[in-house]
């Protein structure tokens, strides 16, 4: 009998059943790593694109769909958009790249309507390109991936970054439904995984589990904006649908149908979940549409699957009262990710470059959600430019230097032999991690008295799993995850109790306003050790 | 979560097996898929929206199997529905031509 090799001992001793090369890598294929695949590609570059999932349907927008930060060059409109978020953010941003974002995104949704994308168009035959439909979005990216001979490995998740003696060389994983391992050379690598929800079950958000974090701290990247990193969403208690817009016709209620005051979809949401948080139940209705029967119908068509949760359960959200709660999108709706050195979206490791939600937000809606249109515009954009940069920085490589000799570093999970019996498993990992990060009054209402102690709790788990988490029943995957939720949940309350104000998303219970001495990114790095530095922001002009 | 697959109904394209970002489904020779890992289910409707035969039903409970069967939606128009209403059936054209969220909310 042939004995299984697993998954772990395959990686670590680099038995690879499929070996690739390309000058790009890039790893997550939401619109992110779409654009930056497809702008590689127009710059000579030869792509290789890997998904956990699939590039088409995979991540928070492809189900979702997104507004989009599109505003016309007109400078008193482009003022207004930049200003809008500035104080929310706590003054974060830059206006430099807030002008970048809004250029380069207008382009972009230009090229897209060029290539087909069906915008709305009103009687004066204008189209509207504020928002984008999810599945008709990503599937159209992929089909002009396949169009631009891109090679695209779906089901494969990207576990750990290779190396040589020039530093970042590639990446190695698995594929999920084949079970073989693969690895990719190339000359840059761009990490487009996306933010990290923890495993919540937002819609389209359970492949968003931090893996590109770990993969970059693992070569040596920072973050900035982790303590932005809370966005909790209203959905129906049920529901998966964590679609927020239509909550602005809603009423909320107790059980009894009184109104809970101040409750809100965008301002009232703490109220929400204080509520939650005393253990009563908090209703909603949609009920200021009830009577507007045109609303209703454009309701349905702008977004058919915030009704198709409701048909099938037999709610009449406008006429019926629905139980709600929040669920966590983490990082996925905060702005906090690996940081960005310059205007190519490069990191601090040479080669290794960030895009979308993977890398901070900061820059343009600085501590306050970057849902909404930030987001999916930092998306194109970021893509756009890491694109660019990486084909180029690929192309300075000597091609005679590209067979190289790909190592590995030592990670977590990963391990040639298995620890023995007492070995911690990636669920056990995961559950811990989560009751850590999902709970409002640690992670929404933020406290040093209950952070310190659910960080020192998850840095000792860090340290049990250094040495025990190991693969069980071919569950490498889960093995990673588990491994990059909690060094992302370390690196979020770390953080968090270095910024002793409110700010942005930041909200401290013990430090309850925003203090000007304080008006700085918090740079957080390491793995085992994490360290926090605050960085001043350039003059807004 | 993903609750009906139709095997009478399915055409065994596997595109579900495909398009599922959490790798829900099997590939079997010679038969439809199986729902092989449930529990994995982010109920994102993408399976659903992608199967061309409405041999799909993705249940609305995020969290717990509600124990749907193809009798209990004999009546309705429910299985595979969420493809019609995107405009992604056969002779229909996306709905996104006809979105008019910049009129009544993103103005
Ligand atoms: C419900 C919801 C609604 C939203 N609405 C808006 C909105 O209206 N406007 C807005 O601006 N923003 C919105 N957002 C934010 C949204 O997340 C971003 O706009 C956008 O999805 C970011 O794109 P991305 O490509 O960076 O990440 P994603 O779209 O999340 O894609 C990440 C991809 O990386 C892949 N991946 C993950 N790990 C790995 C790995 N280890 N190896 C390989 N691949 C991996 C995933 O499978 C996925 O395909 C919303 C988010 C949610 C959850
Ligand atoms: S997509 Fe539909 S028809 Fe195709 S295999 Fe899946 S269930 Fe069958
Ligand atoms: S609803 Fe989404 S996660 Fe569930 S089986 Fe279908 S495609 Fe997969």
């Amino acid at each position: 009998m042939a004995i299984e090799l697993t998954q772990s001992y395959k990686l670590a001793t680099q038995l690879y059943d499929v070996s690739l090369k390309a000058d790009v890598l890039v790893i997550g294929g939401g619109p992110a790593g779409a654009w930056t695949a497809i702008t590689a590609t127009q710059n000579g570059a030869s792509v290789i694109l890997v998904d956990k999932g699939y590039c088409g349907t995979s991540g928070a927008t492809a189900p979702s769909g997104t507004g989009v930060w599109y505003i016309q060059p007109d400078k008193e409109k482009r003022e207004e958009a930049m200003k809008s978020r500035e104080a929310l953010g706590g003054y974060l941003s830059e206006r430099k790249w807030m002008k970048r974002v809004l250029d380069r995104t207008y382009a972009n949704m230009n090229q897209l309507e060029n290539w087909g994308y069906p915008f709305p168009i009103d009687e004066k035959g204008v189209a509207h390109k504020r928002s984008l439909q999810g599945p008709e979005y990503m599937r159209l990216m992929r089909r002009k991936l396949n169009k631009a001979k891109i090679t695209i490995l779906d089901h494969s998740p990207a576990l750990e970054l290779l190396y040589d003696s020039h530093g970042v060389a590639g990446a190695a994983g698995i594929n999920e439904q084949t079970n073989q391992t693969w690895s990719v050379q190339a000359s840059s690598i761009v990490i487009a995984s996306g933010g990290c929800a923890f495993l919540s079950k937002a819609l389209g958000c359970n492949v968003l589990t931090g893996d590109g974090y770990l993969l970059a701290a693992e070569a040596g990247a920072d973050f900035s904006g982790m303590e932005f990193s809370n966005a909790y969403a209203i959905t129906p208690k049920f529901s998966s649908i964590t679609k927020t817009a239509f909550y602005n016709w809603a009423s909320f209620t107790y059980e009894d149908g009184s109104i809970i005051e101040g409750a809100g979809s965008q301002r009232g949401r703490s109220v929400i979940a204080k509520k939650l948080q005393e253990g009563q139940k908090v209703f909603a209705q949609l009920v200021k549409a009830k009577d507007d029967l045109d609303l209703q119908k454009w309701m349905r068509i702008a977004q058919p699957n915030f009704f198709v949760q409701f048909d099938r359960m037999g709610i009449n959200p406008f006429e019926d009262r629905f139980e709600v709660t929040l669920r966590l999108e983490g990082t996925v709706r905060g702005t906090g990710g690996i940081r960005i050195v310059d205007e190519t979206c490069a990191t601090s490791v040479p080669g290794l470059f960030a895009a979308g939600d993977a890398a901070t937000r900061e820059l343009i809606c600085g501590g306050f959600t970057g849902g909404g249109s930030y987001n999916a515009a930092w998306a194109i954009s970021s893509g756009y430019w890491s694109g660019e940069a990486a084909a180029k920085y690929a192309s300075s490589f000597n091609r005679d230097k590209r067979d190289r000799a790909l190592t590995r570093k030592q990670v977590i999970g990963i391990n040639e032999h298995s620890s023995g019996k007492d070995f911690l498993d990636a669920t056990e990992v995961t559950k811990r991690v989560q009751a850590e990060v999902t709970p409002f009054d640690k992670n929404l209402f933020r406290t040093e008295e209950i952070l310190t102690p659910a960080l020192l709790r998850l840095n000792t788990l860090w340290n049990e799993t250094k040495t025990s988490l190991q693969e069980n029943q071919g569950n490498l995957l889960r093995v990673r995850e588990s491994a990059a939720m909690l060094a992302t949940s370390r690196w979020m309350y770390t953080t968090a109790l270095e910024r002793k104000e409110t700010r942005g998303m930041h909200k401290r219970l013990d430090y309850p306003v925003l203090d000007e001495n304080q008006h700085y990114r918090l740079i957080t790095s390491g793995l085992d050790e994490i360290k926090v530095k605050p960085t001043t922001i350039l003059q807004n002009t | 979560m993903i609750e009906i697959l139709l095997e009478d109904q399915c055409v065994e394209c596997n595109l579900c097996v495909k398009v599922c970002p959490t790798n829900v489904f099997e590939r079997r020779d010679g038969k439809a898929p199986k729902i092989a890992r449930q529990d994995d289910c982010q109920t994102c409707y993408m399976c659903e929206l992608y199967c061309p035969v409405k041999a799909l039903y993705v249940a609305p409970n995020a969290d717990e199997v509600m124990g749907i069967t193809e009798q209990d939606l004999n009546e309705t128009d429910l299985i595979g529905s969420y493809r019609s209403s995107i405009g992604w059936e056969k002779g229909q054209k996306s709905t996104a031509k006809q979105d008019l969220a910049y009129k009544f909310y993103l103005k």
